[in-house]
């Protein structure tokens, strides 16, 4: 196996993009990319994306964004793996880099989600649970992390504005990412008072339905000073899964797959949490991240929202989450939003986080989970 | 969703028919034909009694496309007294009187409707479990009938 490096990053800005389609979005984070790491070709392109054929009538995603993009002729294909789907084309492409496949690797992610009404994208986000046993009954995807908020705060005995330090610091932290959808703070206030979703989840629990694509470039190791001056190691990446089902989980409130796939990447790195500078986590719903806080072994069970009571989870704090804005305030496009938090790390390690750096950030780890925890893909990298 | 699929799962949604494994009893519902507990082969059929408490619940105000008509509705994980959770409506109560381990039943209800030409799905949802008569002692009764 070789070892992989990171060698270009782009995005494009998070948000309702009524002027731009799919495949735009998905060429302007792949152009970026390519642009960064000064290259006019590259030998394969995976593009992760959920949501495509069922909200804009639109599969074969691979052929389409290479032509767009004027590759045409190079491999390229769809990974679809609900809303880790991002992050699950970077391990395709990480496959390819380490196993002596290709050299150069485009992974982009894109959503476009805001074409359709909000219930059938509703309905297409349902698609990531299971259809016949969850989806028939109604049940919506924050339904189910409402199921589990709820018994969360049976459980643990917390309350529900336990958990607004979440909301708070992502958008404290948006506030500085000029990609950000919602670029402004809110108050403990705000989140009390916040729109119910669907009980105990309001408003400001919720990340919300967006367009977006954002790229990583990835080159062997011994070749990436070719391309960068900052390369960022690839020290781990790592997928497990679990039941699609809520229901069918041994313990609804542990998030199995989150847990498998963090240790799997811990081993394969050689580390563990508290080598960890910084953690973007998947915080689609305030719940989930409290629940991959601790599956990823920075909390104990039941300890995931005292970490973000007591503060330990600012840019300055003892675990910096969501360090520009994460799903909550960066926005969530599905099927992108995996490798936005790949970019972000790396733009931590680079030294290009701005207002938002974390000190002297030499190991990131990213954590894209899909429904509701049966795919998880942990990234881990370095600064080198 | 289409006609054949439906019928394929009738049992299930009627009758809550999932399977028992042979190898080590677990009950499992709905059916997958592996045991989750030991891996092996089951493909016993085992009918649930459709008793069972609360274990977590909800209400949906954004529905999904097909169920905007019936917000707000609650949705419920339900642990069934042989032991798997199952996803379900409640149905013949608020919210506002739904608590963690209350106690349901399974009766069975229109799911959702496919427009009006379309399938009628019907499956099962869960209600407040019904009060069964307490036997009374012999001795009261007779004391009733004197009164």
């Amino acid at each position: 196996m070789r070892e992989v490096a990171i060698i270009g990053i782009g995005q494009t800005p998070v948000g309702e993009h009524w002027d731009r389609s799919l495949r735009v979005l998905a060429f302007e984070a792949l152009s970026a990319a390519m642009r960064d790491a000064q290259l006019e070709r590259i030998d394969a392109l995976y593009v992760g994306n959920m949501l495509s054929g069922e909200l804009t009538g639109q599969e074969h995603l691979g052929a389409l964004i290479a032509d767009f993009a004027g590759l045409r002729g190079i491999e390229a294909m769809k990974i679809e793996a609900a809303c880790s789907s991002a992050a699950a084309a970077l391990r395709v492409g990480y496959i390819a880099v380490a196993g002596g496949i290709h050299d150069i690797v485009a992974c982009v992610g894109v959503e476009k989600m805001t074409d359709q009404q909000g219930s059938v994208a509703t309905s297409g986000l349902a698609t990531a649970a299971d259809a016949e046993y969850e989806a028939l009954h109604g049940l919506s995807f924050v339904g189910i992390n409402a199921l589990l908020m709820r018994r969360y705060m049976h459980e643990h005995g917390y309350k529900k504005e336990d958990f607004a330090n979440f909301a708070i610091n992502a958008h404290r932290n948006a506030v500085n990412n000029p990609n950000a959808m919602f670029p402004y703070p809110i108050s403990a206030q705000q989140f009390a008072e916040a729109k119910p979703i669907a009980d105990p989840i309001n408003l400001l629990d919720s990340s919300p339905i967006a367009d977006g694509a954002a790229c990583v470039i990835l080159a062997p190791l011994s070749m990436a000073r070719e391309f960068t001056d900052k390369p960022v190691r690839v020290r781990a990446i790592a997928v497990a899964t679990d039941t699609v089902a809520l229901h069918d989980r041994r313990d609804p409130l542990y998030l199995e797959g989150a847990a498998i796939s963090a240790q799997k990447a811990y081993a394969a790195a050689n580390v563990g949490p508290s080598d960890i500078d910084l953690f973007e986590l998947h915080d689609a719903f305030t719940i989930m991240s409290a629940l991959s806080l601790e599956a990823a072994g920075f909390a104990r069970r039941g300890r995931g929202v005292a970490l973000a009571l007591e503060d330990e989870i600012s840019v300055r704090g003892r675990i910096p989450i969501t360090t520009m804005g994460g799903l909550k305030a960066r926005g969530h496009p599905v099927g992108a939003t995996g490798l936005y938090q790949v970019v972000e790390v790396v733009q931590q390690l680079r030294g290009e986080a701005g207002a938002n750096q974390v000190p002297n950030a030499q190991l990131g780890m990213a954590q894209n989970i899909g429904g509701s925890g049966a795919t998880v893909v942990t990234t881990i990298l370095e600064r080198i | 969703m289409e006609v054949a699929r439906f019928w394929r799962t009738r049992h299930q949604r009627y009758q809550l028919v999932g399977e028992v494994c042979p190898h080590c009893g677990t009950k499992i519902f709905p059916p997958r034909d592996v045991c989750p507990a030991c891996e092996g082969e089951a493909k016993t059929p085992f009918t649930f009694s459709g008793r069972g408490e609360v274990y977590s619940f909800t209400t949906i105000h954004s529905a999904p496309a097909g169920f905007e008509k019936y917000v707000p509705y609650v949705v419920a994980l339900v642990r069934l007294e042989e032991g798997p959770l199952v996803t379900a409506q409640l149905t013949d109560v608020e919210e506002k009187d739904v608590y963690i381990g209350m106690p349901v039943e399974m009766v069975t209800r229109v799911l959702r409707e496919d427009g009006e030409r379309g399938v009628i799905v019907y499956g099962y949802k869960f209600r407040p479990r019904l009060l069964q008569p307490e036997p009374q002692p012999q001795r009261e009764l007779e004391a009733a009938a004197m009164a």
